[in-house]
């Protein structure tokens, strides 16, 4: 996700969008990214850490975006 | 001087950037993003265009060339290294500069000619201009917006790192005005406008930008 103070300029245009078809409300919307990412075997802390390091060097920019890593068991068939 | 220009694959400005670097009275060498050679080169320029397709974020992809290895390392050793719109944001992507380009704010490509005032001359890019100068060089980018923490942005600007900064209009919500910015030992700089587009009368917007590419001759001989 864009960090809080970074300006999100399309959260910002979709925001815009949505009075315009009626939905009211809404205060701020933010865009970000989500990657699904499969992996061989257990996830273990050391399969985990990896994930988190192919977070921090390749999906995110730590300049302007934060990342959160979370676990989904067997939803790959 | 030997100045590489490298070639990733969606680089759309690298022959105009060779072109501009022969006028400027240097010798162009084309470099390959697949290549971890440098040729020998004494100074590096990373061209504009939509690099990986700009895929994930502008420059992410490129920064894992095999050649940024080496651009990496010959920056962080002093070569002169010039990063031009894209290029600009690889060498962030890099963490050889400070800070980011995001989207523009207004969420428009903006293509226009732009005045910039040069900040900073004592870079190996900027020497030919007077501190002070105001150039008019074409802009053209969707993700120019600089953007960097309240602490990074009190330090670039502390330190004179800000190279050149936009004037009459910010084009792109750019912190600042910031349109360009070198690293604290001044080889690296990173610019969002092209100077390379404006290094001839007959196809450019005017004479302007040769100043980046004559600096290093200038440089050579100090």
């Amino acid at each position: 996700m864009p960090k809080p103070e970074i300006l999100d300029p399309q959260g910002k245009a979709v925001q815009g969008a949505l009075p315009r078809l009626g939905f009211t409300g809404v205060t701020d919307v933010r865009q970000g990214k989500r990657f699904e990412i499969e992996l061989e075997g257990e996830v273990t802390d050391a399969v985990l850490a990896e994930v988190d390091k192919m977070a921090e060097t390749l999906l995110s920019n730590p300049v302007i975006e934060n990342y959160t890593v979370t676990v989904e068991q067997g939803v790959a068939p | 001087m030997k100045v590489g220009v490298v070639t990733f694959p969606g680089s759309l400005d690298d022959v105009d950037a060779q072109r501009a670097v022969r006028i400027g009275g240097n010798e162009a060498v084309a470099l390959w993003h697949g290549d971890a050679d440098l040729r020998g080169v004494d100074a590096v320029i990373l061209p504009g265009g939509f690099s990986y397709g700009d895929y994930l974020r502008c420059g992410a992809i490129s920064r894992f060339a095999p050649v940024m290895e080496k651009v990496v390392e010959a920056a962080n050793a002093g070569m002169p290294v010039l990063g031009i719109c894209n290029g600009f944001q690889i060498l962030c992507e890099s963490h050889l500069l400070p800070g980011a380009l995001i989207r523009n704010d207004h969420r428009r490509f903006v293509c226009r000619d732009q005045l910039l005032r040069i900040e900073n001359n004592r870079t190996p890019w900027t020497s030919a201009y007077d501190a002070g100068q105001e150039i008019r060089i074409v802009l053209k980018n969707g993700e120019g917006g600089f953007v960097a923490d309240a602490e990074t942005l009190a330090r670039i600007e502390g330190e004179g790192q800000v190279v050149a900064r936009y004037l009459e209009v910010n084009p792109n919500g750019s912190l600042d005005d910031i349109a360009g910015v070198a690293n604290e030992r001044g080889n690296v700089v990173g610019l969002m406008p092209h100077p390379e587009h404006a290094v001839e009368e007959l196809t450019g917007s005017g004479l302007d930008g040769l100043g980046f590419f004559t600096s290093l001759v200038e440089t050579a001989f100090a």
